[in-house]
């Protein structure tokens, strides 16, 4: 027999065969982990989607024929306005005006003013949408017989009213409004303080630092950082920003007395020390890609240090830089746990002044909407995680084209 | 006593590169003419480029990277504490193996070198001025606005040139500079180099025995210690010499072939 071998002929093909199907297997087995994350990520939404639509049992404490002769959701902007002009008392209706000027508000938001004021609006039940679509049937008989009263209408939660109204204590007319722009402010403070501070230290390491062990150990630490939970973070937040330096946060500063140390700048900051590892570790790959032979070039012709990375390097590597500090903010915009800890305000329903304001955020008004009893809160929480998730998509999104516009090959 | 007026552009004196604790480079004596082309030969990883880096002090990038002896330019040591590398890369520029302009227009490639060497005149005339002598103006001259990425590797080849001439260095090192080419770019920058040497000093690292025979006036011939691993120069020569009758054995080997 020869030492060596390999199958030939019959056992060739056997052999081939049995390679396919080995490998046919694992094929199977990837599609399967794919399938099983595709129906996570869609239960994960199609249950969102369920609770922002469906139908609602209102019931009215005032008739609303008293108001109108047409059903009230058949009336038009000015027909609404005109209702409550005539309705409200005076002082209410200027206090209203005062808010936001009226003759400026859409119908929706004006229905739901007719609603909250005159009609004083209770929901009963809410439904899910899959419930909403395919037991309509008995939806209208359960309500029939538990609320004799009650109205029953198909309730969009989420509408542009929801995005644009403040903060309520009744589900039916709260809106995010003061949560996303809480938001906004704490990821506009976060990247003012991460984007600079995270960029320059990512230019030391990558072009400055010798390879030595101190310059080792803080880059294992920053990596390390990035991993470390968001509520330690919220720790730091509040024992450093809420409390030590109360004077700055608060504004008191700056000649502001309203408030405590539990305002957006703290939060803020709180989220930019957050995400300044993963801004540090975005920066220093957007710099490392690029290739050393233009910095070559540039010391080549004479440039120092300084002049090879304002003119070559950071140029090239801010599209890169832009990208994962966009990534970044999505991170900031989705933290809660830090929130709670820094002291986001559970009810507020007036808009955020500036940094020194109490504030809201949306995935703290998820939360606590959540947590509540009545199940229209539920609903508006549903549609609260679909602004969210609006918000996040936008920004990845961003980050993404930005990435293609600029990207560049060397 | 008369001051001594250097005669070379470039002289080592005993000079030895180090990475780390490995000597790369060991001994080298070179006296380089002005005007001239001097090509440095050997084969792969005998240290020509280390050789030549440490002329204009890119070595320095090198963390490990010391040096020991001298290299005088026009007398004075490189290497000396008050020498400062950016002022000596200003005078000794450099052409590298890869083509590698500016991710800029070809324009920028030439005005920002420029620029940061504080150049006071026009800069459109300087920018013409480079490309012509680069023998790339009537190529791109309608296109300066166009991004470097745009010519091939040849001009962009040409544009480093450019580049190089714009800041006005007394020597031009070149690393493989045409090894990336095609022969007919690779002809085309050769041609450039003969134009060149009318202004510049010339230092060239080459694989390519034919390009050395043709373009250099002088060549230095590398070898590796086998002891050692370091790389020395084993003899340096008219290019003639070097080709026709060389006095070094292992020298007349690798030039016809017979080694390496």
């Amino acid at each position: 027999m020869a030492r060596f071998s390999y199958p030939e002929k019959q056992d060739l093909q056997k052999f081939v065969a049995a390679r396919y199907r080995k490998a046919w297997i694992w094929q199977l087995i990837f599609m399967a982990t794919l399938l099983v994350a595709i129906v996570s990520l869609a239960a994960l939404l199609l249950n969102v989607v369920d609770g922002a639509f469906g139908y609602a049992a209102f019931e009215y404490k005032k008739d609303p024929a008293q108001f109108s002769d047409k059903p009230i959701e058949e009336l038009n902007r000015e027909e609404l306005l005109a209702v409550l002009q005539e309705n409200l008392s005076t002082g209410a209706y200027k206090k209203l005006d005062n808010e936001s000027p009226m003759e400026k508000r859409s119908q929706i938001e004006l229905y739901y003013l007719v609603q909250e004021r005159l009609l004083q609006v209770d929901t009963k039940a809410t439904y899910s949408l899959f419930d909403s679509l395919f037991n309509r049937h008995e939806i209208e008989t359960e309500v029939g017989e538990k609320y004799p009263e009650a109205r029953l209408e198909f309730r969009y939660w989420l509408t542009p009213a929801f995005v644009t109204s403040p903060m309520s204590s009744r589900a039916e007319f709260a809106g995010v409004r003061t949560a996303v722009l809480g938001s906004l402010w704490l990821v506009g403070i976060a990247i003012l303080f991460a984007l600079p501070v995270g960029v320059g230290a990512a230019i030391y390491l990558q072009e400055y630092a010798r390879k030595n062990f101190l310059n080792r150990l803080i880059q294992t630490n920053i990596n390390n950082l990035a991993g470390v939970p968001s509520i330690v973070y919220g720790m730091l937040g509040l024992a450093i920003f809420v409390r030590a330096w109360e004077a700055f946060t608060s504004g008191a500063m700056f000649g502001i007395t309203d408030t405590n140390g539990r305002t957006i700048m703290s939060a803020g900051l709180t989220m930019g020390i957050l995400v300044l590892p993963l801004v540090i570790i975005n920066a220093q790959e957007a710099i490392k890609a690029v290739p050393d032979s233009i910095r070559q070039a540039a010391f080549g012709v004479g440039a120092t240090r300084w002049q090879t990375i304002w003119s070559h390097v950071l140029p090239n590597a801010l599209p890169g830089i832009l990208t994962g500090s966009i990534l970044a903010m999505s991170r900031a915009v989705g933290e809660t746990a830090p929130l709670i800890i820094v002291g986001a305000s559970t009810f507020i329903s007036v808009d955020p002044s500036g940094p020194f304001s109490k504030f809201t955020a949306l995935p703290i008004q998820i939360y606590q909407w959540t947590a509540r009893a009545q199940p229209e809160f539920h609903n508006i929480a549903a549609a609260a995680i679909i602004v969210l998730l609006i918000l996040l998509l936008t920004l990845n999104a961003s980050a993404i084209l930005l990435r293609n516009r600029f990207q560049r090959r060397y | 006593m008369q001051p001594e007026i250097p005669q070379y552009a470039i002289e080592t004196r005993d000079l030895s590169i180090y990475y780390g604790p490995f000597e790369a480079v060991k001994n080298v004596d070179l006296k380089i003419e002005k005007q001239k082309i001097t090509a440095i030969i050997g084969p792969s990883g005998c240290g020509k480029s280390t050789l030549l880096r440490a002329f204009n002090r890119m070595n320095d990038f090198v963390p490990t990277s010391r040096v020991d002896g001298e290299i005088l330019m026009h007398g004075t040591n490189l290497y000396s504490k008050d020498i400062d590398p950016v002022e000596v890369r200003r005078k000794i520029g450099m052409v590298f193996q890869k083509p590698n302009p500016f991710p800029k227009s070809i324009y920028d490639n030439i005005a920002w070198g420029a620029r940061i060497n504080g150049f006071k005149g026009n800069m459109d005339e300087l920018v013409e001025q480079s490309l012509r002598n680069a023998a790339l103006w009537e190529e791109v001259k309608d296109k300066l606005k166009k991004s470097a990425y745009e010519l091939s590797g040849g001009q962009q080849q040409r544009l480093c040139i450019a580049r190089t001439i714009a800041i006005q260095p007394d020597i031009i090192l070149m690393d493989e500079p045409a090894s990336a080419l095609d022969p007919i770019s690779t002809l085309r920058i050769e041609e450039l180099m003969q134009e060149l040497k009318k202004n510049y000093t010339i230092i060239i690292v080459t694989h390519n025995m034919q390009q050395a025979a043709r373009v250099s006036d002088y060549t230095a011939m590398m070898m590796l210690y086998e002891d050692t691993r370091s790389g020395t120069v084993i003899e340096f020569d008219d290019t003639k010499k070097i080709f026709t009758r060389p006095s070094d054995k292992r020298t007349e080997d690798y030039v016809t072939g017979r080694f390496g």
